[in-house]
Formats: structure tokens, sequence, C-alpha cells
């Protein structure tokens, strides 16, 4: 096999694998903070997507365009699904946590099906085959736009765990949770906001990946499990990790697909995701035992 | 000479009032296919196959605390299995059977065996469970001896005769196969919550730090948890196989199937006898009346029924948080005198039906089992 064919794949997965960890880190983002594994985060993302081929298909707005209504749609609807619905599960078992966003989720998935039917959807926009000539690499244009907006959104939410004086209160509840109700931050504010702030990482995620692919509405659930190989990967709660997590199953998904046949490309994921639990629980980038 | 005594106590301890409820159920179950038709016995059969594989996972989650997302791995072997070696060898089901169960065991001990070594549970063992289903779904549908993704078929025969050694015929032989299942689920899981490794599952299930603190093995322990209800799951894929005739690997191992077999014990009642029966009861009547009402309504847009079926769980899990047989038991009197100190937050919640400790040398004051130096046994192994 010509290594130019290689070459390219692999590119192809890495830029893909950007926008999985941006979607990823949404999850991670949820699960660092509130401690909730969010089982609806496909159906999530899936709902983002549809909006962002609505959006196309009735007004003609570019998918990147929607990303600014959709990440604060998606924001606010995180923050009541956390405030509402999930925070009174907060101390619950894990069981009845999952049987709850497991309700939610079977409620977006068939709501979409409701809505769109189970046909797959995309969107084609005019550069959707325009591509970069790099040296003997062929990349295509859409997949640099999508990386460089999942990269900068990561950058983002960096800064603003980071810099901001809300980010600095988020990760306290995170670190030390009765550190930070002693000192009178608002923990059920807090953890509403980085509910809203994952679901709006994972709506802007959407709105690149329905560039990249189709989606159906039983996608979700697909997704889901996506979400939770990358962020087992890279580290249950670990943002680089998250990052490094979407890159590494991009790649491994587009090998795959070369290497073996397509339809066995989620099989390698699985099998990293195994050899992962079984050798390095806590994740390439996690702390070991919290 | 131990388990059998335990067996034994399950039926003559029992209060007298929940033995002639049970009867009574069992003699109306027995007689139901006289008057049944065809339609409402395939939905009795239905709710029986619930019932069981719920009381083989509830085994390993409600009883010893160890969630696994991933029972359809189970399910699946144990019905391809059992279905390969009759269709390709023409090998008996009552044969088959003991490589599924085999098969299973030592796909569960593989999966456990990685897991506790390396401390692994909660969320992750959960998903850990997960990607071994789904890894084995993605497997199977490039596994051409037994038909890949185009789906695996038994020859169907004739239906009015009855072939038990060969599970071909009449739904009503099946009607009574799913009841045997769903006895022996009931029995064995009694029998396991009376006896000792009982209380050491639920030891564990409770804390496990404290469990292993006086002396209990929890390795040892939850893999027997987790290989005991994969080998009770594995009759319940041959049951699958036999019953619908075709196999697709999309449906048979998909998560959307685990999901759908841990349903009812979690609605039902986590940790209890009766939860994991009366949710599959409760989800499969729900499932199907709620398709009748919608067909009746002239409302057959798919997804409907999934919507509805999810508000429903979100209210159940919302509002009966233990389950709907603990707060029934408690009701009418059903359990025990002696209160069950609750999981609290981190577990599940107490079984409303536990058995009082038997008193013997074996039990410290507290209730607390000791652990003795010669081997323990419950029983329940193999």
């Amino acid at each position: 096999m010509p290594l130019e064919t290689i070459l390219n794949v692999v590119t192809g997965g890495l830029l893909t694998g950007l926008v999985y960890g941006l979607m990823a880190l949404g999850l991670s983002v949820i699960y660092g903070v509130v401690r909730i594994v969010n089982f609806a985060h496909g159906e999530i993302m899936a709902v983002a997507m549809y909006a962002a081929v609505v959006g196309f298909a009735m007004g003609g707005v570019d998918p990147l365009w929607m990303i600014v209504p959709v990440a604060v749609v998606f924001f606010g609807l995180g923050y009541a699904l956390q405030r509402g619905l999930i925070n009174p599960f907060i101390h619950r078992p894990e069981h009845s946590q999952f049987m709850l966003l497991l309700a939610v989720a079977l409620i977006m998935v068939n709501g979409l099906l409701v809505a769109f039917g189970p046909d797959a959807r995309n969107v084609q926009v005019d550069y959707s085959l325009d591509s970069y000539e790099i040296g003997p690499l062929l990349v295509d244009k859409v997949r640099v736009i999508c990386a460089a907006v999942a990269l900068a959104t990561c950058a983002l939410l960096f800064a603003v765990f980071r810099y901001t004086a809300f980010g600095k209160a988020i990760r306290a509840c995170a670190d030390n949770l009765l550190g930070a109700q002693v000192v009178g931050l608002d923990v059920r504010h807090l953890y509403a906001l980085t509910f809203g702030l994952g679901t709006a990482c994972v709506g802007i995620a959407g709105c690149l990946l329905v560039l990249l692919a189709d989606v159906t509405p039983s996608s979700g659930p697909a997704f889901t499990l996506l979400a939770f190989i990358i962020v087992i990967i890279g580290g249950l709660g670990s943002m680089p990790g998250a990052l490094a997590g979407g890159v590494l199953i991009g790649v491994s998904e587009s090998v795959a697909g070369l290497l073996i046949t397509p339809s066995a490309k989620s099989m390698l994921s699985f099998a990293l995701l195994i050899a992962v639990l079984a050798f390095r629980p806590q994740g390439l980038f996690g702390r070991a035992a919290r | 000479m131990n388990a059998w005594q335990d067996l034994k106590a399950v039926v003559t301890e029992a209060p007298v009032r929940s033995s002639a409820a049970l009867l009574v159920l069992l003699a109306v179950l027995l007689a139901l296919p006289l008057v049944l038709d065809r339609y409402l016995l395939s939905v009795m059969i239905l709710i029986l196959f619930f019932a069981y594989v719920g009381q083989a996972w509830n085994i390993m989650m409600g009883f010893c605390g160890q969630l696994s997302l991933g029972h359809a791995l189970y399910v699946g072997l144990g019905a391809y299995a059992a279905a390969a070696l009759y269709q390709h060898f023409g090998v008996s089901p009552w044969i088959g059977l003991f490589v599924a169960v085999g098969v299973c065991v030592l796909a569960a001990s593989v999966i456990g065996w990685l897991a506790f070594r390396f401390g692994i549970s909660g969320t992750y063992f959960a998903l850990l469970t997960i990607a071994f289903a789904e890894f084995t779904r993605i497997g199977f549908d490039h596994f051409d001896w037994v038909g890949g993704s185009g789906g695996f078929f038994l020859t169907v025969v004739q239906q009015d005769r009855m072939d038990w050694v060969n599970l071909r015929g009449h739904p009503v032989m099946f009607y009574y196969l799913a009841l045997g299942l769903a006895v022996l689920g009931f029995v064995v899981s009694a029998w396991l919550l009376r006896g000792r490794s009982g209380f050491y599952f639920r030891a564990i299930r409770d804390n496990e730090e404290a469990a292993r603190a006086v002396g209990v093995d929890t390795f040892r322990y939850k893999m027997l948890a987790v290989q005991v209800s994969a080998a009770l799951t594995a009759l319940a894929g041959v049951f699958f196989a036999f019953y619908y005739n075709n196999l697709f690997p999309e449906q048979i191992f998909h998560i959307s199937r685990s999901i759908e077999f841990i349903l009812a014990p979690i609605i039902g009642g986590i940790g209890t006898l009766f939860g994991p029966i009366l949710g599959a009861a409760v989800l499969t009547l729900l499932s199907e009346g709620l398709h009748e009402a919608l067909a009746a309504a002239g409302y057959e847009i798919p997804g409907v029924k999934q919507i509805l079926y999810g508000v429903a769980l979100a209210l159940s899990i919302m509002f009966l948080p233990h389950g709907i047989w603990p707060a029934i038991a408690r009701r009418f009197g059903f359990h025990r005198t002696r209160a069950e100190p609750d999981g609290g937050a981190d577990g599940p919640p107490a079984d409303a039906k536990a058995p009082r400790p038997p008193a013997g040398p074996s039990q410290s004051q507290s209730g607390v089992p000791v652990v003795s130096t010669s081997s323990p046994r419950g029983g329940a192994r193999g």
C-alpha cells in the first residue's frame, strides 16, 4: 500500500478525531465536576446535528454559523436539564442516574425519529469537495475547518476554566466539594453551568460533525458509546485526555477502515477500550486512584 | 448438605402469607395456557423471559452490586452456541445448553478477572461490560460460520408437534419452558440469598472495604456472582434461539438489548426476589398496552410508543427510587418483620425480602458473617 494513502488516511482521521475530542470533552467536563455520567451525551449531539440540518435545509445557513445559536440554546438546555431533572439524583446510586439519563436519551432518539423519520441526513455545503494539496497530502477543506473550530472551542474552554473567576469556582467544586460549599459557592448553580458548558461543547461538535458524517436518529446511542470510549481512553475527567483520546480514536477508526474493513472500525476502538480498562483503568492521561 | 438445608429453609421458613401467595401465583401460571389465546400467550412468554433474565442480572447487580450493562453478551453467546451446535451438528439443545453455559461462564470469568484484578468497579466496570458486548457484536457480524450480519436461522418445523428433545414446536411448550426458567431463577436467587454466599454478596455490595476487612474474599465472591449470573443468562439465550429461530448480531448483542434486560429488575426493585418478575410484567404490559392503545387510536408513528415508554421510566425512577416491589411489599405485609438496614445513598436499596441470618456458629453477634478457615460453601458454583 502506498505511503501517501496511509498518510492521507491518518491525517483525515486526526482531523475528524479533533471533532470527536470536542464531543468527548463535554462528557469529560460534566463527569469531572458533577460526577454524573451523561448517558444521553450522544443523543444530545444527534439533536444538535439535526438542528444544523434543519438550519441548512430551511434557511441555507452554513452549519458553521449554526454553531452560535446552537451553543447558546444547548447551554440553556444543559443548564435546565441539570437544575431541573438531574440535580435531585446527584446522591442517588449510579444505576438510578443511569436510568434517568437513559429515559432522557430514549425520548430524544424517538423524538428525532418522529420528527425526521429514519432516513440518514447530511449537509452538502458548496466547499464540501474542496481540498488542499500539501506535498503528497490531499486534505479535505471541510475537515481542516472543522478541526480548527474544534481546537479553538477547546482552547476557549480551557481558558474559561483557567483564567475566569467562574472557571476557578467550578474547579473548586470538582477538587473539594465540601470546601467549595464552606466558602459559600452556589454549588447547584455551578453544577448546572458546568452541565450547560458540556452540552454546549457537544452541540458545537454536532454542528461540525454534520459536515463530515451522516446522521440518523439511531446515531445517538452510537455517539454516546464513542464518547465513552474516548474519555475512558483519555482518562475520565481529564480535559487534555479527552482531546488526545479523540485523536487516537479518529486515527484508529480510519486506519482500521483502510486496513481491515470499514464495518470493523469500531471493533478496534472497543479493543483499545478493553486494553486501556484492563491495564491502565485511569486512562492515558488520568490520575491514578482518586 | 449445607446447600440442601439452605434450599429447604427457603421453603419452610418463608412466611405463610408469602408462601401461599406464591403457590397461588404458580398454580395460576401453570393453568394459564388453557385460557390464553396465541397473542396473550406470546406476551406471557415475553414476561417470563424478561423476568428470568432480570433475575439473572439481579444476582450480579442487586445482590453483589456489580453493574453490568452488557448482559446481551451472555444471551447472545448462549443463543449462538446452542443454535450452532443444533443446526450444524444436530446436537440437542439439552446438550447444547451445557456448552452455552460453559462459554458464558468462561466469558464472564475473563471479564470479571480483568476487572476485579485491577479493582475496576462502578461506572468503569459497566463500561467494560458494554465494550465486551459491542466487541462481540461486531465480531459476530463477520463470523460467517454462524451467518455473519446476515443472521443465523434454525430450521422451522410443523408447529403442532411438540418435540421436547429438540425444542421444536408449539408455543405452549415454550411457555412452560419460560415458566420453568423463571422458577429456576427464583429458586436460585432465594437460595443464594439464604446461603453464605448471599451474605457475602450483600456485604460486598453495601461496603466492599468493610467486607474485605472482616475477611470476605471479595475477588472470589464477585467472580462467583458474575459467573452464576452469566450461567443463568446463557440458558435464556438458548431459550431465545429456539423460540425465535433467528439470530442477528445487530439485535441480540446490541446495547439496547442489554438495557432492555435490566429495566425490569430496576423498575421492579433491585436486589429483591420479586422485583424482576413484577418489573417484567409491568414493563411488558405497559409496552404492549401502549402499542395496542396507539394502534386503536390510529396513531402508529414509529417512535411515539418509545417516547411514552421513556416518560414512564423517568417518572418511575423519580418517584419510586427503590422500585415497585418494595413499596407493595411494605403495603401488603409480604416482607419480614425484621427491618433491613437501608442500603443508603451509595448502594442499592436493602432487600425487602431478606431472610433472617441463620443462627449458627459461623455467625457473629452483629449478623456479619465471619469467615471460617474451612472453605465456605454456598453450593451455587457450576
